[in-house]
């Protein structure tokens, strides 16, 4: 009983930290088309900066100033590496989006000489408690109660609000949006500090978690979290949170059996099967090719 | 165009240019410091060349856009050193598993035929590796075919992620202790030959004469050779075909399935004769060298070499190695000019530099090197500045006379 | 198209003067003349064992610093490190080899991870290098060679020597043991710990995780259910700081067993001011000289890289006392050839003895250091600091 409360509890919480990754992936993806692989090593960042920053300032300055950092991070990336390429082929934006989280892992790697970086102690979320007989920290109980308040948040900002619409305009059509007056610039920047905003807020969570942080810290949630998003169906912000808990759980439940050697390859398998079965995932629109 | 079969006045200096380095390279090898960085990144940069161009083949030409490239690398190394490594010291490789549950080696098979010494002993080794590294293609292109089944259907970013995932699933199998009588599970396979066994020795085991930067060369030539007569053919333009308009393709009569499948087989086979390759490149094989950051590393390569080039492939992969293990790597420690402490130089800073290098050619020069061009388009270009002027009409240019041929 | 090729000429152009200062920064005698011999450091300053290789290159820092000079055949020699990162990566080890032979090296120290060294064996081998590793523990370092020595123990001896701490410390009837996928360290290791242990009479549970896993929480929920009496978990540095923090807030209570890599101050902060019970094995105990622990210390505190590379404090590794031990070893053995020939030194190397601070060195014949202890230390998770607990032998 206890191992069960424990892994599930592991399980919705990793799924949880996944989502608010996955999040980020899912908006960039449905407005620019772009798999943006800097996504997770930006996250990884996030983690570095609250390392360092907390070390000489207090945590309530250095949190919201890491976020800070981290949301102007993700607005310098998408300005300085993506916007010149607006026009250019898919392959070469992709190719940008590889070339940052190169460069961030290499800037990560530089900064820390290597070593892995203890993250700070947050006082009440790290504390332990106890459910059922099982002990985890108070984080991962809070997890998903966030992430379910956060995405409630996020669709009402999209639903209900002029960034909002000019988002979704922006999603379902690029050229004629920005015929109707929608500053394109504007709404793609607003995509990437709320994608940043929400991996930062992830790093909390997750580096809270699993406290080191080292420079490939970002490549594996990242990866992950991009196939919970093309599991739920790349686009959508419901697809990509029910699919990150479901990559999360899954995960988690294959690591407690014999076959634990396969716990990635499994979430690979997954994906795969979906994609053959339901091309653009689980509530991916159909698309239709214009001859 | 009415010359058919001759070769025009490029591809024939791009030809010779090409031998001219490779004479160039079994002189220099012959004649100064042999343990120069300068043979490794050549060595490891025909390698990468090869794996290039495969990848160049899909991505650039056939306008499939795959991430699996370090799998099919992955089985092809691992069918080598499976197939190579001598049987008397297999149960010392597998001492974790008592024993190799694999005892054939091809190079003690025709050891067994002409005989282990001197000569006798160079040919059988030849040959053996010959044979190991075609194995190595094709069992790489018969688990493309097998993955294509399911796979090809899907489209742009579906098919890369379905690959890198397949990539990765290949990645763990091969890890996988249960299987370890096979693959050695998490420990290095070794003991193969590998290029330095190119090397001509006399009696006692001196080296009197080098050929293990050249052998690299002379095989990965070939087979960007063959990629190349390859995209000239019937074949090739049906590729480009697909890449330019699926569905106007399918309208002309080409089968989508089967161009597809033929595509991404080719392309695996190649990267599996380049996984071999790495293989004698690195001494060592081990499932954890072929991660993701390496199918993107090839990526990177093909782009800044120019997606749909195979020179710039080539091109991009030597400069891409030389810079990353050579060049920069000054960088790493510090360095003093007169008396002036150069800051910033520490552990890494060679690898910050490097990507910022990435992100510029990324950024500004986003057709790479060559564009779609090939070296041999540089040399005939004065004959067809005649009838046109930019890259675009070049290229059309080159599609319309792609037709006609 | 004519932008293109000026652009690539420029860009030949450019990186030939890398090449051309890159060149320039070996010159073949010192700078006034003095006669110079170089020891090559091959390590990993990046990569997943990148702090440990750090840690081990600081002890060679130290012997330098302590041993500048050698006297080669009469002569006194200017000792001269030159270091190759091999980023922990078995792709990147030929080049990262290949560099340091470029600049001349007499004799090759390392590397800290046993993949890496087999992959660049080839390479030192084939420029008649001899190379001394100094903790990589994988057996397959030095067999089948005459070019590879280490003055460490080998993983089946520190396997059965954990095996046996496990059996007469905690009485354990069932172990757990983890392991990073596809790394030969762990799964060595675990291997020969199962082995041991199943002949003791007890039985393992065994799992693997993929490389750059941060999540554990799962591994170690399986041990607690399955009733396991020992976590024995022989994984890198980063991932035993993990193992060890969600241990804690899981509310494990078995002991953590760990190898040689685990003896590392970060993995001691990890596990501070927690109840949580950690062992490892290992080469060298602070407190084994006093002499050598005073010297190290006050040269870590009074250099901010070398307490950068120290990962901040003045907790001495192992490995460092190794890679100090390394140096000396390899300091002797270019006396005893009495030249800076890297052929006269390997054949002198084989013959060397040598009383360090982590014991005697001597060598068998496959290259190995003959050792048949290993020193176990307990984290005193209070104080941050490792205490000794036994001397463990194999038998």
């Amino acid at each position: 009983m206890e191992f069960v409360v424990s892994q599930i509890l592991s399980g919705v919480s990793l799924g949880g930290q996944y989502a608010l990754i996955a999040i980020g992936y899912t908006m960039v993806y449905g407005i620019l088309r772009l798999i943006n692989f800097a996504h997770g090593d930006l996250f990884m960042i996030a983690g570095i900066i609250l390392v360092y920053a907390s070390a000489s300032l207090p945590l309530f300055i250095s949190i919201p100033l890491m976020i800070l950092l981290t949301v102007l991070l993700g607005f310098v990336i998408e300005r300085a590496a993506y916007k010149p390429l607006r026009s250019a082929p898919r392959m070469s934006v992709m190719i940008s989006a590889i070339g940052v989280s190169y460069l961030l892992q290499n800037l990560a790697l530089y900064i820390t000489g290597g070593q892995p970086k203890t993250y700070p102690r947050i006082p009440w979320i790290s504390e332990t408690i106890t459910i059922l007989g099982a002990t985890t920290h108070i984080v991962t109980v809070v997890t998903p109660f966030l992430v379910i308040a956060l995405v409630f948040a996020l669709t009402m900002l999209i639903n209900h609000t002029k960034i909002g619409i000019a988002m979704r305009a922006v999603a379902k059509d690029f050229e004629t949006s920005r015929l109707m007056g929608v500053k394109i610039n504007s709404v793609i920047s607003v995509t990437f500090i709320i994608g940043s905003f929400l991996a930062a807020v992830g790093s909390v969570l997750y580096f809270t978690n699993y406290p080191t942080v080292i420079p490939m810290s970002g490549a594996m949630p990242g990866l992950k979290a991009f196939v919970a998003a093309v599991f739920g169906g790349i686009g959508s912000i419901p697809g990509a949170v029910i699919g990150a808990f479901i990559i999360g759980i899954c995960e988690t439940l294959i690591k407690g059996t014999d076959y634990s050697v396969f716990s990635d390859a499994f979430t690979f398998a997954l994906l795969i099967v979906i994609l053959v079965v339901k091309p653009t995932g689980i509530f991916g629109e159909k698309t239709t090719d214009k001859v | 165009m009415t010359k058919k079969k001759k070769l025009d006045k490029g591809s024939l200096i791009t030809i010779i240019i090409a031998a001219a380095l490779l004479i160039v390279t079994l002189v220099l090898e012959n004649t100064i410091n042999a343990n120069s960085l300068l043979f490794t990144v050549i060595r490891k940069g025909a390698v990468y060349s090869l794996v290039a161009v495969s990848m160049n083949l899909l991505n650039g030409f056939t306008g499939l856009f795959s991430l699996g490239q370090a799998g099919f690398m992955l089985l092809g190394a691992y069918t080598y050193a499976i197939l190579t490594i001598p049987t008397d010291i297999r149960d010392t490789i597998y001492y974790l598993y008592q024993g190799a549950g694999f005892r054939f080696s091809t190079v003690d098979f025709f050891k067994n035929i002409f005989g282990a010494e001197d000569t006798a002993g160079f040919v059988s080794m030849v040959l053996g590796v010959l044979i190991a590294i075609i194995a190595a293609g094709i069992v790489a292109a018969i688990f493309a075919f097998l993955i294509g089944l399911p796979v090809l259907r899907l489209k742009s970013d579906y098919l890369a992620i379905a690959t890198l995932g397949f990539a990765e699933i290949l990645r763990a199998i091969f890890q996988w202790d249960k299987l370890g009588k096979v693959t050695n599970g998490a420990n290095a396979l070794r003991g193969y030959p590998t290029f330095s066994d190119f090397n001509i020795t006399d009696a006692s085991g001196k080296i009197v004469f080098r050929l293990s930067s050249t052998i690299p060369l002379i095989i990965a030539g070939i087979c960007i050779f063959v990629i190349i007569l390859l995209i000239n053919s019937s074949y090739g333009r049906a590729f480009k075909a697909i890449r330019d308009d699926e569905v106007s393709a399918e309208a002309m009569g080409i089968s989508l399935e089967k161009h597809k499948s033929l595509s991404f087989c080719i392309s695996s086979f190649f990267a599996g004769i380049g996984g071999a390759l790495f293989a004698m490149f690195a001494s060592t094989v081990q499932a954890k060298t072929f991660t993701s950051a390496m199918t993107y590393e090839i990526f990177l390569i093909v782009v800044i070499g120019g997606i749909g080039s195979v020179s710039g492939s080539c091109i991009a992969s030597f400069l891409y190695i030389a810079c990353s293990e050579w060049w920069l790597r000054f960088l790493d420690n510090t360095q003093y000019i007169g008396s002036f402490k150069v800051p910033l130089l520490r552990n890494g800073f060679r690898m910050v530099v490097f990507s910022v290098v990435i992100m510029i050619i990324v950024l500004f020069f986003r057709h790479g090197i060559m564009g779609n061009n090939e070296i041999s388009d540089i040399f005939n270009r004065k004959k067809k500045k005649i009838d046109e002027n930019g890259t675009e009409e070049n290229k059309m240019h080159r599609r319309l006379t792609d037709n006609e041929k | 198209m004519k932008k293109f090729f000026a652009i690539l000429m420029a860009l030949v152009l450019i990186v030939g003067c890398f090449a051309s200062c890159g060149g320039n920064t070996a010159p073949d005698a010192g700078n006034d003349g003095e006669k110079v011999v170089r020891i090559g450091v091959f390590e990993p300053a990046s990569g997943d064992s990148g702090a440990g290789g750090k840690k081990e290159t600081l002890g060679m820092q130290y012997a330098n610093s302590k041993f500048p000079t050698v006297n080669v055949g009469g002569e006194e020699y200017k000792v001269e490190l030159v270091y190759a990162d091999n980023g922990s990566d078995q792709s990147k080890a030929p080049a990262a080899a290949a560099e340091l032979v470029g600049k001349n090296v007499s004799i090759v120290l390392g590397s800290y991870g046993s993949g890496v060294s087999i992959a660049a064996s080839e390479t030192f081998k084939n420029a008649g290098l001899a190379a001394l590793g100094v903790t990589c523990t994988n057996p397959n370092v030095t067999a089948g060679n005459d070019h590879y020595f280490r003055i460490c123990f080998l993983d089946p001896f520190q396997g059965t020597v954990l095996a046996n701490f496990a059996a007469d410390k905690f009485g354990a009837k069932k172990a757990y043991c983890l392991g990073e996928l596809g790394n030969e360290y762990d799964q060595g290791l675990v291997s020969f710990f199962k082995t041991a242990f199943e002949a003791k009479g007890g039985t393992v549970v065994s799992d693997s995780f993929p490389t750059n896993s941060s999540d554990f929480s799962s591994y170690i929920n399986k041990a607690k259910n399955e009733g396991c009496d020992v976590f024995f978990c022989p994984v890198s540095i980063a991932y035993a700081t993990q193992i060890v923090a969600q241990s804690n807030s899981l509310g494990a209570k078995f002991p953590i067993l760990g190898s040689d890599t685990l003896d590392d101050n970060m993995v001691l902060d990890a596990g501070k001011g927690t109840d949580i019970q950690l062992y490892v094995s290992t080469f060298y105990s602070e407190g084994g000289n006093a002499e050598f622990d005073a010297g190290i210390k006050e040269y870590i505190n009074t250099n901010s890289e070398a307490l950068a590379a120290n990962g901040g404090n003045d907790t001495i590794s192992a490995v460092t006392a190794m890679g100090y031990d390394a140096y000396c070893v390899a300091l002797k053995a270019i006396e005893a050839a009495g030249s800076t020939d890297a052929g006269a030194i390997k054949t002198a190397l084989a013959g060397v003895e040598y009383t360090g601070v982590s014991g005697e060195i001597k060598f068998d014949a496959t290259g190995d250091a003959v050792r048949d202890t290993a020193y176990i230390k307990a984290a005193d998770t209070a104080n941050a600091a490792w205490k000794f607990e036994t001397q463990q032998t194999a038998a």
